[in-house]
C-alpha cells in the first residue's frame, strides 16, 4: 500500500531521476518550450559546442518580440535580428518552429495548450515565469532561467528541489461578470505576493471544477505572481475533452492507455499538504489593482487604500505605488479616468476572454484608444469567423496579430509614459509596460467596461440582459 | 565559473520591498548580447532620469565601487529573465541581501557565482543601522553562512544544494553529466512505460 500521495507527489515521483543527498532532484523534461529570449541559452550551447539532446521534445515559437501591428512591414533591426537569431538555433539543432507566418504561432502558453503539446502528467519547462499556466491541466510546468534553459537544452533534464505542497480551495458558484482572473487577484491580494513562496499550489473545490480550461489556465498562470512556481488542477472531463483531437496529443491506442493515466492524476482523499486555504466563490467581486505589484488590487466596489491604515510592512510599498501610480489614498478605485485599454497576453489572451471583452463592446464606442492581440493565430482566425474583430473595430479598437504584445513591451507596443493603461495582463510592476507606465489589471471584461466608459468601472451593470 | 567561500566588499543600501526583475533590467535592453556587458542597464530606470543621466541621490549612484547589495522583500520576484543577474555581476555585485528572493531570480543568482542571501527582516533593520554607522564594508562567509559588519555577526539562510555549488563554483551540466546513465536508462523506461507523453506527429 503507498502513502497518501499529493498531485504534486505523483508527477514528481514519475519523473525523478536521482536525487542527491541535498535533496535536489534530477527530472526528466517531457517538453521544452522555446522562444527568442532563449539567445543567451543557445549561445552557451555554441560555446559548449553541444548539440539540443532531444529535438522531438523542444518547440519554439516566436512571440515576445512578435509585431503585432503591421505584422508584414518593415521591423527594427533590434526586433529583426531577435527573431533571425531563433530561426538560425530552430535550423541548426532541427527544431520545430512556429514562426510568424505559421497559422500555429502565439503566446508559448497559448499554443502548447492548443497543440496539443501539453498534457496531464508531463513536465514542462520555459524561460518564461508563466510556464506555470500549462499546470492547469495536470501537468508540473515551471519557468527557468537561461542557465537552466541550456542545461534541459543540451541534457532533457532539470535539478530541482521539491516544493512544498499547498492546496487552494475555492467552492460555490462565481457571481455574474466574475471570472478566474478576479479568484487570482482576489487570492493574491489576501496572501500577498509571497504567499505561496515555496509552494506549488494546487487548485481544488467546485468553483474550480466548474472553470473551463481557459478558466484553469488563466488561474495557474496567475500563480507565479502569488510567489508559487507551480499551479495546477487535476485533469478531469474538462481537460480530456479539451484536448481529444488535437494536433500533438496521443493517437488511438495511445490516447486511450493516456486517458487512463491521468484519471488516476489527483490527490489522494487522505493526502496530506503542507498548507490549505480556503475560499468562498460568492465573497469574490470584479477586482483591480490600484499599484505597482500584483497584490495591491481591490474589489472594483472599494477605495484605493490609505498606507497609513496599512501594516507597517506594507505602507512604505504603498505610497511609493501611489506615487508612481499618480492616485490618491482613500479615493473610489471605479471611476478613475483610463487612457487606453490592452486586452491579450498569455494571461488572457484566449478566445473565451476575447468573447467575454466582445458582449460588452457589442454596440458601444470605447471612449480611449486600445489594442486587442489574440494570444495565438487560430485565436485570431476563430475570433474574425464569429465576428469578433468586428465588434472590437466598430468599437474603435485596433485589431492586431498575435504575440506578447503590449504586456511585457518588447516588440514596441507600450504604453507611454505617464499614461494609464486598462490591461488584461498579469504585471503592473514599475516600467512593465513602458518606462513610466501605469498599469491596472483587470479581467477582460472589466477592460471593455474600461474602454466604454472612459474609466475604471464595474462591468456587471454593463453586462445586465446581455450574454456574459 | 569561480567558485568562492568568502568576500569582503562595499555594500549599499537599497531599502525597497518588491524589486522585481522588470527593474532590475527593463525588458527593452534584453536581446543586447551578454558580451557587451549588462552593467550599465542595472536598475536602469530608478537610476537615470529620461535623458539617460544618474539620479546623484540614489544609492548605487553615489558608491561606484559596491559589491552587496542590501534589499526589501521579495527582491528579483517577477519574470524569469536572467539578464536580471547579468546586470547585476555585470555590475560587479556579488552578493544580495534580503529578507525573500523572486525563486527563479535565486536559482539564477547562483547559476551565476551571484550569493542571494536571505536573512531575517529584523536582521535586516539592524543590518541598515550597522551599515549606516560605519565604512559599509561586509564580510560575507559562505561555509559560516555569516555576514558580518562593524564586528557584528548575523546569519542568513541558503540552500545546501546552492552552497555547494556557489562554493565550487559548479556547471550544472558537467554535473549532470555524470548522471549519463542513469538518464539514458530513465529515458528509455519512459518512453516505453508512458508512449502517450511523446508529441504524436514528432520524428
Amino acid at each position: 500500500m503507498n502513502a497518501p500521495a499529493t498531485l504534486l507527489d505523483k508527477i514528481w515521483s514519475a519523473h525523478e531521476i536521482v536525487r542527491r543527498p541535498d535533496g535536489t532532484s534530477l527530472l526528466w523534461v517531457d517538453r521544452h518550450l522555446v522562444h527568442e529570449g532563449s539567445h543567451h541559452a543557445f549561445a552557451k550551447l555554441a560555446e559548449r559546442e553541444e548539440k539540443v539532446a532531444e529535438p522531438s521534445l523542444t518547440f519554439c515559437v516566436v512571440d515576445h518580440y512578435a509585431p503585432t501591428r503591421g505584422r508584414n512591414g518593415p521591423m527594427t533591426p533590434q526586433i529583426a535580428t531577435m527573431i533571425e537569431t531563433l530561426r538560425e538555433n530552430a535550423a541548426a539543432h532541427g527544431l520545430t518552429l512556429f514562426d510568424l507566418d505559421d497559422p500555429r504561432q502565439g503566446i508559448v502558453h497559448v499554443i502548447g495548450p492548443e497543440q496539443g503539446l501539453t498534457l496531464p502528467g508531463l513536465l514542462i519547462n520555459c524561460g518564461d515565469s508563466h510556464t506555470s499556466t500549462h499546470g492547469a491541466f495536470g501537468a508540473l510546468a515551471f519557468g527557468i532561467g537561461a542557465t537552466e534553459v541550456a542545461h534541459v537544452l543540451s541534457t532533457q533534464t532539470i535539478w530541482q528541489k521539491k516544493p512544498a505542497a499547498m492546496r487552494i480551495t475555492v467552492d460555490g458558484p462565481l457571481g455574474p461578470g466574475v471570472t478566474a482572473k478576479d479568484i487570482a487577484l482576489n487570492w493574491i491580494a489576501r496572501l500577498g505576493t509571497g504567499g505561496a513562496q515555496g509552494h506549488a499550489v494546487e487548485y481544488a473545490g467546485s468553483t474550480i471544477a466548474d472553470l473551463s480550461m481557459e478558466g484553469r489556465m488563466t488561474l495557474c498562470n496567475l500563480s507565479i505572481e502569488g510567489g508559487a512556481r507551480f499551479g495546477m488542477v487535476a485533469p478531469d472531463e474538462t481537460t480530456i475533452t479539451y484536448l481529444k483531437g488535437r494536433p500533438f496529443t496521443p493517437k488511438d491506442d495511445a490516447w486511450t492507455e493516456a486517458v487512463d493515466v491521468w484519471q488516476h492524476l489527483v490527490s489522494d482523499d487522505d493526502a496530506a499538504f503542507d498548507r490549505e486555504v480556503f475560499f468562498k466563490a460568492h465573497e469574490i467581486a470584479p477586482t483591480v489593482t490600484w499599484g505597482t505589484s500584483p497584490e495591491q488590487a481591490v474589489p472594483i466596489d472599494s477605495a484605493i487604500p490609505d498606507p497609513s491604515q496599512l501594516a507597517d510592512t506594507k505602507a512604505d510599498a504603498a505610497r511609493g505605488a501611489l506615487d508612481y501610480m499618480g492616485l490618491t489614498a482613500g479615493q473610489p478605485i471605479a471611476g478613475t479616468p483610463i487612457d487606453e485599454v490592452f486586452i491579450g497576453s498569455c494571461t488572457n489572451g484566449r478566445i473565451e476572454d476575447l468573447r467575454a471583452a466582445g458582449a460588452v463592446l457589442a454596440g458601444r464606442k470605447a471612449k480611449v484608444p486600445g489594442l486587442v492581440s489574440p494570444g495565438s493565430a487560430m485565436i485570431k482566425a476563430q475570433a474574425e469567423e464569429e465576428g469578433l474583430d468586428r465588434i472590437f473595430s466598430e468599437a474603435g479598437l485596433e485589431w492586431a496579430s498575435a504575440g506578447c504584445s503590449m504586456c511585457v513591451a518588447m516588440n514596441g507596443d507600450h504604453v507611454a509614459p505617464g499614461k494609464r493603461c486598462a490591461s488584461s495582463t498579469n504585471r503592473n510592476f514599475r516600467g512593465r509596460q513602458g518606462r513610466g507606465a501605469r498599469t491596472h489589471l483587470m479581467s477582460p471584461a472589466m477592460v471593455a467596461a474600461a474602454a466604454v466608459t472612459g474609466a475604471i468601472a464595474d462591468v456587471r451593470p454593463l453586462l445586465m440582459g446581455r450574454a456574459a | 565559473m569561480a567558485g568562492w567561500n568568502t568576500h569582503q566588499g562595499r555594500a549599499v543600501l537599497l531599502p525597497i520591498d518588491h524589486i522585481d526583475t522588470d527593474q532590475l533590467i527593463p525588458a527593452r535592453f534584453m536581446s543586447v548580447p551578454r558580451r557587451e556587458g549588462y552593467g550599465d542597464y542595472l536598475l536602469h530606470d530608478l537610476r537615470r532620469d529620461h535623458e539617460g543621466e544618474l539620479h546623484p541621490d540614489f544609492p548605487l549612484n553615489r558608491v561606484s565601487d559596491a559589491s552587496v547589495l542590501v534589499s526589501g522583500h521579495h527582491f528579483g520576484s517577477g519574470s524569469s529573465r536572467e539578464a536580471a543577474v547579468y546586470a547585476l555581476v555585470d555590475a560587479g555585485i556579488r552578493v544580495v541581501i534580503a529578507p525573500s528572493f523572486g525563486d527563479i531570480f535565486a536559482s539564477n543568482a547562483v547559476n551565476n557565482g551571484l550569493l542571494p542571501a536571505r536573512i531575517r527582516a529584523e536582521d535586516a533593520a539592524l543590518l541598515a543601522e550597522l551599515l549606516a554607522d560605519n565604512s559599509g564594508l561586509a564580510h560575507i562567509d559562505l561555509e559560516a553562512l555569516q555576514i558580518g559588519v562593524n564586528g557584528t555577526h548575523l546569519p542568513f539562510v541558503l540552500d545546501d544544494g546552492w552552497r555547494t555549488k556557489l562554493i565550487n563554483g559548479w556547471d550544472d551540466i558537467d554535473l549532470t553529466r555524470q548522471h549519463e546513465t542513469n538518464i539514458s536508462e530513465f529515458r528509455k523506461s519512459r518512453m516505453q512505460s508512458a508512449p502517450w507523453a511523446q508529441p504524436a506527429g514528432a520524428d
